[in-house]
């Protein structure tokens, strides 16, 4: 709970409904401003947004409800925003007004939600967003006759442009005063639905009350309307088994009486908006070719529409992989700054190794996705509000549909060849649950740039430097080729697999809304990304550091240290002895003692390497009898069908936190420092020279291609792992996706050790 | 003065079409006359995607895309 509630008032509750794409989390924030509580509803992957009407007298919880086009309860998604509108759900207060809130420029198709909530009962306030557009769009809406004819306050707002907020917040709180009486039932379509209906929702209201369940009239409406819908279940599994019986006799009589089911809902609802808005939503002059038609001529035409698409994709791909770099390497620098910082006052130790080893780059860790996020959800916020999001997703849905995902999915997938947190956090653009789903279990197998190292390392040192067709063709290259693919080809039966057995049920429809294209609003842009900065740092960010400390803590305990930290004190003496007399020469140069100073210099620089190499030794023991290298020691087994010894598994664990970590790791063992990169040619030979205890060599292109496969299928990126978990608001999925992908990354990178072993 | 009766994919660019009848009684079929496209109501072909699939058109003023397995379950009389 929020600190500031004031205890001497209640807390009221009042709910904001739409349609997906009526500018409603623009709306959100106007009256809530960014700090919105998120949590999810229990049972279902609906999220739960309550925010605090801010410049209010009174303390108002605004619950944003998810967007929808209708409040069917066929599924238990969509029956959640019915049960919280009813104040059904254990721990979310039942909203006392709700606000409705409508596209200005597409009124009729978005009051069909409206005159479904018109039925509720609950004080309602119609707010026309978008209002701005009205004018250009060439309509004329006339709100003042709508409230009229509605009996409920219509407010005008622009919410891009925080227009008409104060007014809203004023009928907010007038409502909530009790100014505002519930709508009357006789001006709701349920009075035009067919008598028969009426009759025969009466009767198994009746009966319901006779089982004891007293149901509002739209409950009671629904479950007749929606065959097999989530309130039937319910009731089945309270205990009223033969509701279904009362059902289906409900609609053999309706159907003989020739009233058809569902269809006449639509039809009722559709007939009573066209009485509301006759003479009140007049079009100017018919839009057959309207300016943002024109324009959608060119985008969706066959070839031009492809290349615009392609460029895009082209500039915004580039820009989380190239523009990214900049403040990522500035990010590493800034970690390496603070760690020498570090280390010149705290003493060699476990304090030290925690500050640096853990805390700082346990924030590193967090700090260094941000700038691929903010430039992701910058360019996702301006595609979105300018209209083309839903163009591209129109242009890539064909070739997406081939397996089995929609156009949406395109964009967090290829979003995810870069980085697959970014990617992940992009698939809430995708409205279908389980096409979202599908896309988030997936992303994380596109090959992203932190596998980069591992295949380059592999590949240099242990891929022959074959050449083909005189020369421009490398085996080097095709292998790094091969493995950058091998995520995506094994992604597409994955998400077959995915959609068949754990995201079963009806087929997934593909409508969607073309809006006109308009200028994107850099407020609503802002707020976007903003938003998923701070959604990522504070929730997904917090589980990341934790499990760098934690894998920190096992690489660290319980080896005893004493012995390097007195190695390392002693390095760093001969070290800061060594700078001293360097500058000491410089000083020196043209002197006469110039070549006893250099001799000197050179007898310190053996010292030195000596020290370096005994502490780089010990590190590497140190690690060894570590959690993780006992642990290392005793999965061994396991890791062997793979081509693998100890190292190569110790390793492979220490790299949870982000795969590339293994290149670091494996310098530590060999026993070259935590320094070592993916082109360190002593860290390669060090592996060309790693024997077994029978003599035969450990890195064989066989055993280095089971740790690619390995690496290009497993989910060893915790950073990935946690978004998953943020972005479900479950630990079911982040585990799965660690199961399966693991499962996935073992079975294949053995299936290569065999194959290619047996080649020799 | 009836004009045949055929599936609303199979309309050109540029057609217009009044619909007659949503075949069918599940999900896709209520989706689509939640979104509004209701017997008697007139919708107008306003594009393709490049790839053919999906289909843009135009109903109840405003734009809505649909695949040609969703566009095929919408019955429309053609008319000029």
């Amino acid at each position: 709970m929020a600190p500031s509630i004031d205890a001497s008032k209640a807390t009221r509750t009042v709910a904001l409904i739409g349609n997906p794409n009526t500018g409603k989390s623009s709306l959100f924030n106007a009256l809530c401003g960014m700090n919105a509580r998120v949590g999810n509803y229990p049972g279902v992957t609906v999220e739960q947004k309550v925010g605090r009407l801010v410049g209010s007298s009174m303390n108002v919880d605004v619950v944003d409800l998810p967007g929808t086009y209708s409040l069917a309860a066929r599924s238990a998604d969509e029956a959640v925003t019915v049960n919280v509108l009813s104040g059904e759900l254990a721990n979310q207060a039942a909203p006392e007004v709700a606000i409705v809130i409508l596209d200005a420029t597409n009124v009729e198709r978005n009051l069909y939600l409206f005159s479904q909530m018109y039925e509720l009962g609950l004080p309602l306030i119609l707010v026309l967003n978008m209002w701005d557009r009205v004018e250009s769009e060439g309509l004329h809406v006339d709100a003042d006759l709508i409230a009229k004819r509605l009996g409920v306050p219509v407010i005008c707002t622009s919410a891009n442009r925080r227009r008409g907020v104060n007014e809203l917040r004023v009928a907010i709180e007038s409502a909530l005063n009790g100014k505002q009486l519930p709508v009357e039932a006789s001006r709701s379509s349920r009075a035009l639905y067919p008598e028969a209906f009426l009759e025969e929702s009466k009767r198994l209201a009746a009966w319901l009350e006779t089982q004891g369940h007293r149901l509002p009239s739209y409950r009671v409406d629904r479950l007749i309307i929606d065959s097999d819908g989530h309130f039937q279940k319910m009731l089945c599994q309270s205990g009223v088994s033969e509701i279904s019986k009362h059902i289906e006799e409900s609609r053999e009589r309706l159907a003989a009486s020739g009233c058809r089911v569902p269809m006449f809902e639509t039809k009722v609802r559709y007939g009573w908006i066209r009485q509301l808005i006759d003479g009140a939503v007049t079009r100017k002059e018919s839009r057959s070719a309207s300016p943002s038609d024109r324009i959608d001529r060119w985008l969706t035409h066959r070839w031009v529409g492809m290349l615009v698409f392609v460029l895009i994709m082209f500039l915004v791909f580039q820009s989380i992989t190239l523009v990214a770099e900049w403040p990522m390497k500035r990010i590493e620098e800034l970690q390496g700054i603070a760690s020498s910082a570090v280390e010149a006052v705290v003493p060699s130790g476990a304090l030290r190794s925690l500050l640096v080893d853990g805390v700082i780059s346990g924030v590193g860790a967090v700090v260094v996705f941000i700038p691929q996020i903010a430039i992701l959800f910058f360019f996702i916020a301006v595609l979105e509000d300018c209209g083309y999001m839903a163009r591209a997703a129109f242009v890539m849905d064909k070739l997406m549909s081939s397996v089995g995902l929609s156009g949406k999915s395109f964009l967090p997938l290829m979003s995810s060849f870069a980085c697959a947190v970014p990617g992940i956090m992009a698939t809430r653009t995708i409205e279908n649950r389980k096409d979202r789903m599908v896309t988030l279990l997936i992303a994380p197998l596109m090959s992203c740039s932190a596998r980069m190292p591992v295949y380059i390392l592999m590949v240099s040192a242990f891929v022959p430097a074959t050449r083909y067709l005189g020369g421009w063709v490398t085996l080097q290259g095709m292998v790094l080729m091969m493995m950058q693919s091998l995520g995506a080809i094994v992604a597409i039966p994955v998400a077959w697999l995915l959609k068949k057995f754990f995201f079963p049920g009806e087929q997934a429809t593909f409508l969607m809304e073309l809006h006109s294209y308009k200028w994107p609003s850099m407020w609503v842009v802002y707020q976007r990304v903003w938003e998923r900065v701070i959604s990522f740092v504070g929730r997904a960010g917090t589980l990341i550091f934790c499990t760098t400390i934690l894998v920190w803590a096992a690489g660290y305990f319980p080896a005893d240290h004493s012995k390097l930290d007195t190695a390392v004190g002693n390095l760093e003496k001969l070290q800061s002895q060594q700078s001293e007399l360097v500058a000491k020469s410089e000083q020196a140069k043209g002197a006469e003692d110039e070549s006893a100073v250099q001799a000197k210099v050179q007898e310190l620089q053996v010292e030195v390497d000596q020290a370096l190499a005994s502490v780089n030794a010990l590190r590497s023991d140190m690690i060894e009898s570590s959690f993780l290298g006992m642990f290392g020691h005793r999965i061994e087994p396991l890791v062997r069908p793979l081509g693998w010894d100890w190292k190569i598994g110790v390793a492979t664990i220490a790299s949870f936190p982000a795969r590339e970590v293994i290149i670091a790791t494996l310098g530590t063992i060999y026993s070259l420092g935590s320094d070592e990169n993916e082109e360190s040619l002593s860290l390669q030979s060090q592996m060309q020279q790693a024997k077994w205890p029978d003599g035969r060599p450990v890195f064989t292109l066989a055993t280095s291609l089971s740790i690619m496969v390995f690496f290009a299928l497993c989910a060893q990126c915790s950073a990935t792992l946690m978004t998953i978990r943020r972005e479900t608001n479950s630990w079911r999925w982040p585990l799965f996706s660690f199961a399966y992908m693991t499962t996935l990354a073992y079975v294949g990178a053995w299936l290569t050790y065999q194959v290619f072993a047996l080649w020799g | 003065m009836s004009s045949p009766i055929i599936r609303l994919d199979e309309l050109s660019v540029g057609d217009s079409g009044t619909i007659v009848e949503i075949v069918g009684n599940d999900l896709i079929a209520s989706r689509l006359m939640e979104m509004g496209l209701i017997e008697e109501e007139p919708i107008t072909v306003i594009g393709k995607a490049p790839m053919g699939d999906p289909i843009e058109y135009s109903v109840r003023g405003y734009r809505i895309s649909l695949r040609k397995t969703e566009a095929s379950r919408v019955m429309v009389s053609r008319q000029n």
